[in-house]
């Protein structure tokens, strides 16, 4: 990696040295449209076949965790531009103060994923061996499901087992939601740790006062890709918490 | 040089990020209350075009002002149209396939 | 020969593994994508080995499934789709463009490295149990059923995508940011348009591909169902996914070899090349269109028929700029002043089969005819015809094309038409009896065949054989001139291009000054300076035979 502001061999200008940077993370965030487009193909087509049991799913992961996530990476990206815009007007220390807020929230967003899968996994529905969907029905008090709610996710239950036809197809069809929910969410959080990393190596960086508002290049691309997994996150949420809560 | 884009690095004020910030709250509020209510009734499917309309507003306000995406030069703003326009590609001519098979005669 | 060039301006194995000289990662691609050529064919070998006789003695079914599986994963992702973007485009794009290097040498050397990972994991499955999918991975076969070394290969495919990924990021940004001062958009070599179109593809469609084999492999690990039908998934949805980038990858194995005719056919022709303008549109519009045209691989699936007729007459429209390169190169050729040099004949060579290869291609995109012909190996023919007879003699054309360039050094002429020849007689014998063996009905990927088929198959065998040598004596010649040949001088042939007017080898930085561009592309007219006074230029110094 070049130091702050110096002219790489292969580049004739900062300026040409700039663009080709900026072009560069434009470039790569379009090849993660398309990676991320591939899993929201499945979950579309998986979706529209079986429309009943993805909203049940749905219902059974808390829309708060989601709601709250949400507000808290939209925060993160406000933080990541403001940090951009600290660079720019030259004030060193907002830089950084903006990065630790960025990463402070990231933490908060990926802490808040954890406690969801750890809820996911105490009421299986964790694809694999011991997924089953009527595990809370049975279980009530293991998955903390209040006498309201237990007793209409149990109706919804018995009527989705009758339209599907049996407890095997209903926990193979949910399954194929929490394998989507955990694949698409996974693989966000996935980006989201690796930018967690990236944005620890500019804080670094910026405690040394290298970026300065003739050179903060690296802060606008790690500010990209950090507003491209918000992007990610802001249909995540729709798609996977969203389907049907009335 | 090769080609010239953004020059003169236009410098976005806080004061537009906390307003593109407050519309996302207000937008994402919005999308949360649009699935309590039953659309459905209105118009087959009209929860989930809500739901996308109103991701693809806020992810228009983040790509244009977080990303800068609106100071930016032509090349910068067609290679993101390029982007989702191939998306809209797989999944339209895929989804093509699905929806038009209950055309076919059996 | 420069006393001081890029070979031997630093010394030592570290000095080549931690190169970010674009020209030398060209090369270590080049020994890498030859590494898995040998792979591939031997598996090719064993294969026609096998189906000399009706039933076939040499291996057992089950082996003969993975032969050509594996013999399609090695020749496809680790040779064909690396090969000339990898090798040619690393080498020659920064030179065509005025450029010292490209934007990202770091990341090109990543590039390779990626390559080299993913290959090692590709091997461990093969040397491991093999894989007996197919090259398409077709689910459930693939993520359930199937008892070969699957996981490891798909793991290898996902890492080597990135590769891709980053070689055409990289060109993609050093084509738009740095092209020398006067070099414009329409001054380009074709070479670059190409590589740019390939790119696009490499940019786009890869990452589908990944997501895709991730999946695949997710599910074969920890039993999910995406695509198995007997947990409610949906195989058909994997096949829209593998085919929505091994489409495209078609198009990333022969855009490049079409960039390479395009350089040679008015080198070798003494005339700019008809229709510049019409040949770099045909590529971006190649690049764009063939996103749009997968699923007719799909045509026998079940997918509606609505869809098939939208794909097979899209299959139809992507046709179109194929054929108006194949008009322009052809239409360079008359009144031009044509010498058949070795890439001469490799270029001529490859209009023909591409020409056979591109229209057998519709034939299958004929919703009606593909019923009988589809999994036949008229499919096998008619894509070997454009992968061998196309894009492989692009590849080894243009080597022929720019050896004087990367080493300094001739090849001898004789033997490497002779090569030339050889290897276009054996692609033949090979290739054109699977059409006839296609079409009367003969299924691919079948072990054994019945006995009425059996003469068209020695005879695929036979020229398989003679392709072989075709194949063997470049490598050998090539190798033999590092050291023996002739001393090129900076432009031999001669050509246009910025490539041509840097010493051969050329220096570490490719030039001294960064050049000023005020001159069009294949200016064959106007350049005394190549000794060309007129369109018939009388006054070229041969290539060969001269210091």
């Amino acid at each position: 990696m070049h130091r702050t502001g110096e002219l790489s061999g292969q580049f004739q200008t900062l300026e040409q040295q700039k663009e080709s940077a900026t072009l560069g993370m434009w470039t790569f965030l379009i090849t993660e449209i398309l990676f991320f487009g591939g899993l929201f193909l499945a979950y579309t087509i998986n979706r529209h076949t079986y429309a009943d049991i993805f909203a049940f799913s749905s219902r059974t992961i808390k829309l708060s965790w989601g709601a709250i996530n949400t507000v808290v990476l939209i925060g993160s990206s406000l933080t990541m531009a403001m940090s951009v815009w600290s660079a720019q007007v030259g004030k060193k220390k907002l830089v950084t103060f903006f990065l630790i807020a960025t990463l402070v929230l990231g933490s908060v967003f990926l802490g808040i994923k954890a406690v969801e899968y750890h809820d996911k996994y105490v009421e299986h529905h964790i694809p694999g061996a011991s997924f089953d969907m009527y595990y809370c029905t049975n279980n009530p008090g293991a998955c903390n499901l209040g006498a309201e709610d237990l007793a209409k996710e149990r109706a919804e239950l018995k009527d989705l087992t009758e339209k599907m036809g049996g407890e095997v197809a209903v926990n193979s069809h949910a399954q194929l939601f929490f394998s989507l929910y955990f694949g698409m969410t996974g693989l966000h959080a996935l980006h989201m740790i690796i930018g967690a990393g990236l944005l620890l190596w500019l804080i670094i960086v910026s405690t040394k006062g290298r970026f300065t508002p003739q050179w903060n290049t690296p802060v606008e691309n790690v500010g990209l890709y950090w507003h491209f997994v918000d992007i990610v996150w802001i249909y995540l949420f729709p798609l996977l918490y969203l389907i049907d809560r009335h | 040089m090769a080609e010239h884009t953004e020059h003169t690095e236009h410098i976005v004020s806080p004061a537009v990020y906390l307003l593109i910030f407050a519309a996302l709250m207000v937008l994402t509020f919005t999308t949360v209350y649009a699935s309590t209510v039953d659309l459905n009734h209105i118009y087959p499917a009209l929860n989930v075009i809500v739901a996308l309309v109103i991701a693809t507003c806020k992810a228009i306000l983040v790509i244009l002002f977080f990303m800068h995406a609106y100071y930016s030069s032509k090349r910068t703003q067609l290679i993101i149209i390029c982007g989702f326009f191939w998306l809209a590609i797989m999944l339209s001519l895929t989804l093509g396939d699905y929806g038009s098979r209950s055309w076919d005669v059996h | 020969m420069p006393k001081e060039h890029y070979l031997n301006a630093t010394y030592g194995l570290r000095s080549w593994l931690l190169t970010t000289d674009h020209k030398r990662i060209a090369l270590l691609y080049l020994a890498s994508v030859t590494f898995f050529f040998f792979i591939g064919g031997i598996f090719a070998t064993m294969i026609r080995i096998h189906l000399l006789t009706p039933t076939g003695y040499l291996v057992t079914p089950e082996t003969y499934n993975k032969l050509f599986t594996m013999h399609g994963v090695a020749m496809i992702f680790f040779f064909l789709i690396p090969s000339i973007p990898a090798v040619l485009g690393n080498f020659l794009v920064p030179m065509m463009i005025g450029a010292k290097d490209l934007a990202f040498p770091k990341i090109n050397l990543l590039s390779w490295y990626i390559y080299l990972v993913g290959g090692s994991f590709v091997l461990y499955s093969f040397a491991t149990g093999g894989l007996d999918t197919g090259w398409t991975f077709y689910t459930p076969l693939s993520s359930v059923y199937s008892n070969s070394a699957v996981t490891p290969a798909v793991i290898g495919i996902f890492i080597n995508g990135f590769s891709s990924i980053l070689t055409g990021l990289n060109f993609v940004v050093t084509i738009h940011t740095m092209r020398a001062p006067g070099m414009t958009w329409f001054r380009l070599p074709l070479f670059v348009w190409a590589q740019y179109a390939t790119s696009i593809i490499f940019i786009l469609g890869t990452p589908v591909i990944a997501i895709t084999l991730l999946l695949a492999g997710l599910e074969r690990m920890f039993h999910l169902g995406f695509f198995n039908p007997a947990l409610g998934g949906d195989p058909i949805l994997f096949q829209h996914l593998f085919w929505f980038y091994s489409h495209p990858a078609v198009y990333i194995m022969i855009l490049p070899a079409m960039g390479v005719i395009s350089e040679i056919i008015p080198t070798f022709a003494r005339k700019p090349i008809f229709g510049y303008t019409f040949i770099a549109a045909s590529s971006i519009a190649i690049a764009v269109i063939g996103f749009f045209v997968w699923a007719h691989h799909m045509f026998l699936t079940g997918e509606s028929t609505y869809a098939a007729l939208a794909f097979s007459l899209l299959s139809y429209l992507v046709a179109i700029p194929s054929a108006v390169k194949v008009f322009n190169w052809t239409s360079t050729l008359y009144k031009g002043s044509i010498s058949y040099d070795t890439p001469m004949l490799y270029a001529l060579g490859f209009i023909g089969l591409f020409l056979i290869g591109g229209l057998t291609g519709l034939f299958l995109a004929c919703l009606g005819l593909d019923i009988h012909i589809h999994d036949t190996y008229f499919v096998v023919a008619h894509f070997h015809y454009i992968m061998v007879g196309g894009a492989v003699m692009g590849y080894v054309g243009g080597l022929h094309f720019w050896w004087p360039k990367i080493t300094g050094k001739l090849y001898p002429e004789f033997l490497a038409r002779l090569a030339a020849v050889t290897l276009f007689v054996g692609f033949n014998l090979t290739f054109f009896p699977q059409f006839i063996l296609g079409y009367l009905g003969m299924p691919r990927r079948y072990h054994d065949y019945p006995p009425e088929f059996q003469v068209l198959n020695v005879m695929s065998t036979a020229g398989a054989s003679i392709l072989a040598l075709g194949y063997l004596l470049p490598m050998l010649y090539l190798t033999w001139s590092m050291r023996y040949g002739k001393v090129a001088g900076p432009n031999p042939w001669p050509a246009t291009g910025l490539e041509w007017r840097t010493p051969s080898p050329p220096p570490t930085e490719n030039f001294d000054e960064t050049p000023v561009v005020d001159w069009e592309p294949y200016d064959y007219k106007n350049r005394p300076d190549l000794g060309l006074a007129t369109p018939a230029g009388p006054t070229l110094a041969p290539a060969h035979g001269d210091d």
